[in-house]
């Protein structure tokens, strides 16, 4: 691997998802991805500003993106909101050029920044820069006859045309990666529906239905367990589980997979 | 110069005296005069009388578009002894006229319009078409209902014809349909009695299991490649009696006829009623084929038939007429993630849906869930899976049969199971067609079927039934329908090879790969390209009697070739001035008819002679669409009637 990633880890990786982290750490370490964390890097704005005039909640993410290509590095991003986040304010500010005539105005960054990084999320980068066979070939301990249902959620996915992810009415990208660990993934219907995100705040019997409804059609397709890349699909998921279908962040089963979980 | 009225159409906004006395000044003009109604028997009348009285060697009327009475005025000189070709138009109506309503502003108009048009035939000369002759038969490409009907058209008028089909029997979809709309004929007994007579025609010939390769030549001389697929049964020996079939021990191919739902033998008939019953080796499932044992079918099989050695044939054959018959498949849904079609057993297509409902189909016509065998209890239609789409996952264009089929499945459906509910999702109901919208509303107040405006956005499985969430747009909310089957109604598709063999054909496609017609109202089962025609889907969507129609009228316009000794060309085609052509070969490309080649010739350029690599038009193709001259870098390439010359003349004439 010529290129070095630039890691951008988030903050509830390093609160609530630290496993999310350390796992995706210890396997890029063991898979020889050379692989820099951002320094001081600030919180992403956690939730994707839609109104198009609001810039200042813009700006933290504009700040990553531009470090990344003063570095002329691929941004790295592992945690499903943080990723959805830099993905779109960088299609903002290359695609809106009044979003990026004030971004780069308040920012005044020394060369302006019009949307040049490309950000990787951690499964993407596994796909195209190791792949999932030569994946496979790295793998010590195979996950064999483990059921496991991939979780996307929503924030990975969509809207399609600018995350550029997976096809996002039917994704394979998870189920790829099942595969090349040595696990039996399961297709349920609603692997790729919201989990009820932060609407756990609001309204708590939402998210209890919505997740009830992921975890029983998994259940009914024999999975044993659920995977995904997003810590807050995991707290909502973890939380209406009745002990059944734990959910696990892909990094875990990664890091066991190749050996390397602690 | 003979102006025309046209009535008030031209009168009205424009001073008529005004444009004759203007062109009575004009380089060449002898004589003018105007009339109320030029195209009418006395304007034609004198127009006879002025060229014979004036001894004039050419004519402009200033009147309606040359669309119109081109000919006409063409005719009538010719009638007086004057090249046809010496006749120029001047559009002062539709260019003019209607689009003025300033009667000053229109006369100016009128008048530029005029003097262009006679600096124009200052510069003509007069033309004389070529003739060539017609081979008396024709080839049409597709055996479904499209290629059978126009066939037996021809056929019946006396000319000889040959289908070439590529899969072993003739049919097409129709073959595979279960009841037709409106009237609920089985489609087998109304389809298989004309395959028939298809195949007993003394003129008719059928090439089944067979593809066309190669095209050449031009309208009345076409010359065909077909090649003939190794079916390994000797078609003159095989008594169809299935023997070979019963015994094949390799059962596992999936059956094309029946959409996948069903298996078929390595060796097999598509379907009971197969025209020609002559069975097919598929080489590809085939055990002898496979591991080289196994032969069971040889060794059963009386009139010795069966030839593994039995390789492609490939016969050559000319025709005056081709017809493009190769009609349409449906898209396939597997775009459409958010209904799981392909995951999902229990979500299929209408056409699978039609084979599940016949009785010679997979489950002898019980309608039974592909999941676990039972009867559903509910029942989801889904339409415009494909149709009406954005452009990344479906065709923007509606299919037109799907609301009248949806209808029909929807309503055998409550006949033959009154306790099934079922439901139809729909963006709208189209139903313009004879007894159509009497069909639907059976549908819908008599045997109760429950039509839902709006789409489906996900399918999802729950607890073994599938749950159909969508929106309802006239309650304005979102609503969840419980089903055990889903139908998806799936857009109608032209067929893979479409596009190739328009380039075999330089026929023009239009961006859905479908053939194009010469005129989307007036000229609508003729290709652009001469004695090329078009019969059925390949041309667009289309239901049954659509198809029938235009099958017949494509054959009509075939016997119009077929029926003539010679073919009169049209004198306005291209041709290169070989002193000038640098032999670049751009016209080669842009030619959408491929009517220029390229050769070494030797050239007298003022005594010096060489050998160059020059164009060379083939007359009989060009259509003298002008793209060609336009493209020559040298100005080698000129347009007879519309030369550059002719063209900057009356660019001239308008800036003067």
């Amino acid at each position: 691997m010529d290129k070095t990633y630039l890691y951008y880890p988030g903050c509830t990786l390093k609160t609530k998802a630290k496993e999310l982290d350390a796992y995706a750490l210890q396997s890029m370490e063991m898979l020889g991805i050379p692989c820099k964390e951002l320094d001081e890097w600030q919180c992403c704005g956690a939730v994707y500003p839609q109104a198009t005039d609001e810039i200042a909640t813009r700006l933290s993410a504009a700040r990553a993106l531009e470090e990344a290509r003063q570095k002329d590095c691929d941004l790295l991003t592992l945690c499903s909101a943080c990723h959805h986040v830099m993905k779109r304010v960088n299609h903002d500010i290359a695609s809106d050029a009044d979003i990026r005539m004030k971004v780069n105005n308040y920012s005044e960054f020394e060369t302006p920044y019009a949307g040049e990084t490309k950000v990787v999320h951690f499964l993407e980068m596994l796909r195209d820069t190791i792949g999932f066979a030569e994946l496979k070939k790295r793998v010590l301990n195979p996950l064999t006859g483990r059921k496991i249902g991939a979780y996307y959620g929503c924030l990975l996915l969509r809207p399609s045309n600018v995350m550029q992810f997976d096809d996002p009415e039917n994704p394979y990208i998870m189920e790829e990666f099942l595969h090349a660990i040595g696990a039996e993934p399961v297709l349920y219907s609603y692997r790729n529906e919201c989990c009820g995100g932060y609407v756990a705040l609001d309204d708590p019997a939402l998210v209890q239905k919505v997740c009830t409804k992921v975890l029983h059609s998994a259940e009914q397709k024999g999975a044993e367990v659920l995977v995904t890349a997003c810590p807050l699909c995991k707290y909502n998921l973890t939380k209406h589980d009745s002990g059944d279908v734990p959910t696990y962040y892909f990094t875990e089963l990664l890091a066991e997979a190749l050996g390397v979980k602690e | 110069m003979l102006v025309c009225w046209c009535g008030s159409n031209i009168a009205g906004t424009v001073d008529i005296n005004t444009v004759v006395e203007a062109s009575k000044r004009e380089p060449g003009v002898v004589y003018a005069t105007d009339y109320q109604y030029m195209c009418a028997e006395g304007g034609q009348a004198m127009v006879r009388r002025a060229i014979e009285e004036h001894s004039l060697t050419g004519i402009v009327v200033s009147a309606c578009s040359p669309r119109m009475h081109e000919t006409t005025f063409r005719k009538a000189a010719a009638a007086a002894g004057l090249n046809p070709y010496m006749v120029e138009i001047a559009n002062i109506r539709e260019h003019c006229s209607w689009v003025h309503k300033d009667k000053e502003v229109g006369t100016e108009k009128a008048v530029v319009l005029m003097r262009a048009a006679i600096a124009k035939l200052n510069l003509n000369t007069p033309l004389f078409p070529g003739e060539s002759g017609v081979i008396k038969r024709a080839l049409v490409i597709g055996g479904g209902i499209a290629g059978i009907q126009t066939a037996l058209d021809i056929a019946d008028a006396g000319y000889e014809v040959d289908i070439v089909e590529k899969s072993p029997t003739i049919g097409g979809t129709m073959a595979q349909l279960d009841k037709t709309f409106p009237t609920l004929d089985c489609a087998a007994c109304i389809l298989t009695p004309k395959m028939v007579d298809a195949a007993q025609h003394d003129k008719i010939t059928l090439y089944t299991y067979s593809e066309v390769d190669e095209v050449s030549g031009f309208v009345g001389n076409f010359s065909v490649k077909i090649r003939q697929k190794a079916r390994c049964i000797n078609s003159k020996l095989c008594n169809g009696c299935g023997d070979c079939i019963e015994k094949c021990p390799a059962k596992k191919a999936k059956s094309e006829f029946d959409e996948g739902l069903a298996n078929r033998k390595a060796i097999y008939v598509p379907f009971a009623q197969a025209v020609p019953n002559v069975p097919v080796i598929d080489q590809t499932q085939c055990l002898k084929f496979k591991t080289g044992k196994c032969g069971l079918c040889e060794k059963v099989c009386l009139p010795k038939a069966i030839n593994f050695e039995q390789q492609d044939e490939i016969i050559e054959k000319e025709y005056g007429v081709i017809i493009a018959a190769t009609g349409f498949r449906p898209l396939s849904p597997e775009r459409y993630g958010e209904y799981g079609y392909g995951q999902l057993p229990d979500v299929i297509t209408s056409l699978e849906f039609e084979r599940l409902m016949n009785a010679a189909g997979p489950t002898g016509g019980a309608l039974l869930r592909r999941s676990n065998g039972e009867k559903p209890k509910s029942i989801v239609f889904i339409q415009c899976v494909g149709s009406r789409a954005e452009p990344d996952k479906g065709k923007s264009y509606c299919s037109k049969i799907c609301c009248m089929y949806t209808a029909k499945h929807a309503m055998l459906v409550r006949d033959k199971y009154p306790n099934i509910d079922v439901s139809v999702f729909y963006i709208d109901v189209r139903t313009p067609g004879k007894n159509f919208d009497e069909f639907y509303r059976r549908a819908v107040e008599q045997y109760g079927v429950n039509y839902i405006k709006g789409m489906v956005g996900k399918i999802a499985e729950e607890d073994g039934r599938l749950r159909v969430q969508g929106s309802d747009l006239i309650e304005d909310t979102q609503i969840f329908v419980d089903a055990d089957l889903v139908v998806l109604a799936t857009a109608v598709e032209a067929q893979a090879s479409a596009r190739p063999l328009g380039t075999m054909l330089t026929a023009s496609m239009d961006q859905n790969n479908f053939f194009s017609e010469s005129h989307a109202k007036l000229r609508p089962v003729e290709s652009p390209t001469a004695g090329i025609f078009l019969s059925g889907v390949c041309q667009g969507p289309k239901d049954i009697p659509e198809t029938v129609a235009q099958a017949g009228a494509a054959a009509v316009k075939a016997l119009g070739i077929l029926s003539k000794d010679k073919l009169i060309g049209n004198p306005c085609i291209a041709g290169p001035d070989e002193l000038l052509c640098n032999g670049c070969a751009s016209c080669e490309k842009v030619c959408p008819y491929g009517a220029i080649t390229y050769a070494d010739k030797e050239i007298n350029d003022h005594g010096h002679r060489t050998t160059r690599h020059v164009a060379e038009i083939n007359e009989a193709i060009c259509q003298g669409c002008g793209a060609c001259t336009v493209t020559c870098p040298s100005g080698a390439m000129d347009l007879k009637g519309f030369t550059n010359r002719q063209i900057m003349a009356e660019v001239d004439a308008i800036c003067r």
